[in-house]
């Protein structure tokens, strides 16, 4: 092996890790909807297409930068997720899998659609001077804006879980999650509770747009890949564990850019569901998740 | 139909280092009804489990009528002659009460007229018959515990073994149930145990009595040798008292 | 008892009239309708057909699966290939063809079931395995790679090789949907059938009462491939064309999905009356969005419809319309 192979497997492992931060806030959302309603959001993918193009429409029309757009898609994103779980979703808890999964199946083609009518189907991406800057650290070299988006990923992460351990209503997610009948014993609103914690969900997938818009344009083709690869990292993860979505979305994003350096690029979401098939059959819980009874 | 002898030998079971069952041995005859009692917790649904084939035991084995069949699969030891209804019911909520005791009943019957013959008969039996086209779900729990019974005599077991089928019953339903039950032994030999807190239920069926706390066996006599066993009124007694 | 006895026992004879009655008109349909209708009633027929298959393994046996292109892809692609490279008819190759979604659908089945994945996680299996097989056949030369396989359109009809017009497709897809439905039938009038409804509801308590709950699955995942292979088969020569991008997608493996559950999961003519409102809705909104000529609203209305129906009528269609009209079975 050379030293000029082991460099550029360096650089993928980095730039792996970088997207597998925001990969990671993504599937978080889809984590915390799973872990405290036991309803799969096969919608996921379709919310971070949305989320990515409200950052492009924010970035087009209006010049702000994804980074500054963030937070107001986060707050959009946090309020449509409340009102939904509220008015659509909420009669679905506890009904079979498969009227969830039609359910969501059916406002999953409802955004896709709307996307595609409001915004056509061409790739639409920023342009932005950060684009072309990179950081030099020794013989490694970062996109400036895969590093920027990872930071704030990190951030993101950190804010949650200072919601989830000092918030009350965070720490009622998170003993919902754990078990959800005891919270109700214990008297919490779980009506709004749930409400809530669909807005939480959806505000990490709506900044993980606004996120992912600055690394690569969007087309509404790309939704059924994010909710794909949203499922392989919170299953890898361990579902409903929010630090094996993190954890998840590193090894996905990581294991993504070594297989796209090693094999043909096309290749490389067959690594991802090979991983996935793995740690279906020998620990369905998630490298994170709890051990089953 | 006639009764098995079910034979447990030094069974013992443990989850992830916390004993559940610890070398628990006694012998059910042929034809007898004979009583598990012990206070919550002591592992009596566990034996239950390693009996009818939930769980393997780490040690010892469960025989009937000579035959091991501890480590074989639930459908196995269905097969072998082990019916078993559960503590927290178990109906097929979507299917009719007729249909639910026909999917016992088709174990010995394939074609599906002769099996639910079968499990009309036993509905009947059970005074449930009027209620067999209503769905599972919609029966109230003293039926659905009424429906684990005949679900489970539909298979024609040789042993029965009940977890807890009194409870949640009225003391003249309770009447009705070991009625049945007496009549059933005495007319075809099966073989049963009974999981029961009901003492009165207990008193007035089993000829034998196991008694486990904290996974092992503390006592096993008549009945009247039970009500005066000192271990025995000492857990019952230590469980009486306010914590 | 005989078949029929077993096939018809119970049914009112209006529901048989009914039966008959359509039967003869799905037989008279080609001179009745125009080159459009036979077009649409040649989608009802595939839906209902692949869909009384996915119904087998998710209504009847209540096991999950997003994958089901997998089986349906394989079965298409073999078929293709056999017939193109080596000049092998479908009606010999559809039996390479199912007998290798059958060894594919052992494969998910046993280890979905050998490790107890239920629901959710052994849907994810199933879609996992759909999209690895997806991108293997995306770098399989002899399947023709992402390119695709082509299969030369041939305006002469030849029975023999299942070339031919939409009339010929008609009349193949027209057996294989009503067989289906008469094998469904004697499948649930069966004891295997009833072992699956027990699985459906209570894998535990199933094997309390005997029911071999692995092998009762296990058949259910080869049949329901088995069928669904027949589809792909069915359908790589009807449209002479075959990419694994579309083959072997999440979406086909969903649309497999969507007229049972519209219809009425576990119930026979649930994929059927599922089949005829989904494509009867597709092709009223294909029209009302050309009318207005953007792209996208087809499905806006097509998303709008199945939200409508899973709210209001989550259990199906087909119940309400049985119950209403009185077309249920009697009770014994």
């Amino acid at each position: 092996m050379t030293a000029d192979f082991l460099l550029s497997l360096a650089q993928a492992i980095t730039k792996g890790l970088l997207t597998g931060m925001v990969y990671g806030l993504m599937a978080l959302g889809l984590s915390v909807i799973f872990g405290v309603m036991r309803v799969v959001n096969f919608a996921h993918g379709e919310m971070m297409v949305v989320g990515m193009y409200l950052a492009w429409m924010g970035f087009e029309y209006l010049q702000v930068s994804p980074m500054l757009s963030l937070p107001v898609i986060a707050v959009i994103f946090f309020g449509a997720g409340y009102a939904l779980q509220r008015a659509v979703i909420s009669p679905f808890i506890g009904r079979p899998e498969h009227q969830q999964f039609l359910l969501l199946l059916a406002i999953a083609i409802l955004l896709v659609n709307v996307s595609l009518v409001i915004a056509g189907p061409d790739s639409r991406g920023v342009q932005m001077d950060s684009q072309f800057e990179s950081y030099e650290l020794g013989p490694f070299v970062f996109d400036a804006v895969r590093v920027h988006a990872a930071l704030t990923a990190v951030v993101i992460a950190g804010l949650l879980w200072l919601f989830f351990t000092r918030t009350r209503i965070g720490k009622s997610i998170r003993a919902a999650a754990d078990n959800n009948l005891g919270a109700l014993v214990v008297g919490l609103d779980v009506r709004r509770l749930y409400a809530f914690t669909f807005g939480v969900g959806a505000a990490c997938v709506g900044a993980a747009g606004a996120l992912m818009i600055t690394i690569i344009p969007v087309t509404p083709f790309l939704a059924a890949e994010y909710t794909l690869l949203a499922f392989v990292i919170v299953i890898v993860g361990g579902l409903g564990s929010m630090t094996g979505a993190l954890a998840g979305g590193l090894l996905i994003g990581v294991s993504e850019a070594v297989a796209g350096l090693l094999l043909q690029p096309s290749l490389k979401s067959m690594v991802s569901f090979g991983i996935l098939i793995l740690v279906l059959l020998l620990r369905p819980q998630g490298l994170f998740g709890k051990s089953g009874p | 139909m006639s009764g098995a002898r079910l034979e447990l030998d030094g069974i013992g079971k443990s989850f992830r280092g916390l004993r559940a069952v610890h070398d628990v041995s006694f012998d059910v005859p042929a034809g007898a009804i004979n009583a598990l009692i012990g206070p919550n917790g002591a592992g009596k649904t566990t034996i239950f489990n390693m009996i009818a084939g939930v769980y393997r035991p780490d040690a010892g084995s469960v025989r009937l009528d000579g035959r091991q069949i501890s480590g074989l699969r639930p459908d196995l030891v269905c097969d072998a002659g082990v019916g078993r209804t559960f503590q927290i019911v178990k109906p097929f909520k979507g299917l009719s009460v007729l249909e639910n005791v026909t999917v016992g009943a088709l174990h010995r019957r394939p074609a599906l007229p002769d099996a639910r013959a079968y499990a009309a008969d036993i509905l009947l039996q059970l005074g449930l018959h009027d209620r067999r086209h209503q769905a599972a779900e919609s029966l109230t729990l003293p039926d659905r515990k009424r429906l684990e019974v005949a679900r489970a005599l539909a298979t024609e077991p040789k042993l029965l073994l009940l977890d807890e089928v009194m409870a949640g019953l009225r003391p003249t339903e309770i009447d009705v149930m070991v009625t049945f039950l007496q009549e059933l032994n005495q007319r075809t030999g099966l073989t049963i145990l009974l999981i029961e807190h009901v003492m009165r239920a207990v008193m007035a069926l089993a000829s034998n009595i196991v008694v486990v706390s904290y996974g092992e066996k503390i006592a096993e006599g008549t009945p009247a040798e039970i009500a005066r066993h000192q271990a025995v009124l000492d857990v019952y007694l230590g469980e009486a008292e306010p914590a | 008892m005989t078949l029929l006895a077993r096939l018809t026992g119970g049914v009112p004879a209006r529901s048989l009239w009914g039966l008959g009655l359509l039967l003869v008109l799905l037989l008279a349909a080609p001179a009745l309708l125009g080159k459009y209708g036979l077009s649409v009633l040649i989608l009802v027929l595939y839906f209902a057909f692949v869909g009384q298959a996915w119904n087998i393994m998710m209504g009847f046996a209540g096991q999950l699966s997003l994958g089901h292109a997998l089986y349906a892809g394989v079965g298409g692609y073999i078929a293709a290939g056999l017939f193109f490279h080596y000049g092998i008819g479908p009606w010999a190759g559809v039996f390479v063809a199912v007998a290798a979604a059958v060894a594919a659908g052992s494969i998910v089945g046993y280890l979905g079931f050998r490790f107890s994945l239920a629901g959710v996680y052994f849907a994810l299996l199933t879609i996992a395995f759909s999209e690895f097989t997806r991108i293997a056949f995306d770098h399989w030369g002899w399947a023709g790679g992402s390119g695709g396989l082509f299969l030369k359109v041939d305006a002469t009809s030849d029975i023999l090789n299942l070339r031919g017009g939409p009339l010929l497709f008609y009349y193949v897809i027209l057996a294989l949907a009503a067989g289906t439905f008469i094998l469904c039938r004697l499948l649930l009038e069966s004891r295997l059938g009833r072992y699956w409804l027990a699985i459906r509801e209570d894998p535990e308590a199933a094997q309390a009462v005997g029911v071999p709950v692995l092998r009762c699955k296990m058949i259910a995942i080869m049949i329901s491939a088995a069928l669904t292979a027949l589809a792909g088969v069915w359908n790589a020569f009807y449209y002479n064309n075959l990419f694994p991008e579309t083959a072997f997608a999440m979406g086909r493996s969903i649309e497999f999905t969507l007229a049972p559950i519209i219809g009425g999961l576990g119930t026979l003519f649930g994929p059927i009356v599922g089949a005829v409102v989904l494509t009867g809705l597709g092709e009223i909104f294909t029209d009302l969005s050309e009318v207005f000529h953007i792209s996208g609203l087809k499905q806006i209305f097509y998303g709008l419809a199945l939200l409508v129906i899973v709210m209001y009528r989550p259990a199906g269609v087909w119940p309400w319309i049985a119950e209403r009209f009185g077309f249920g079975e009697k009770r014994r």
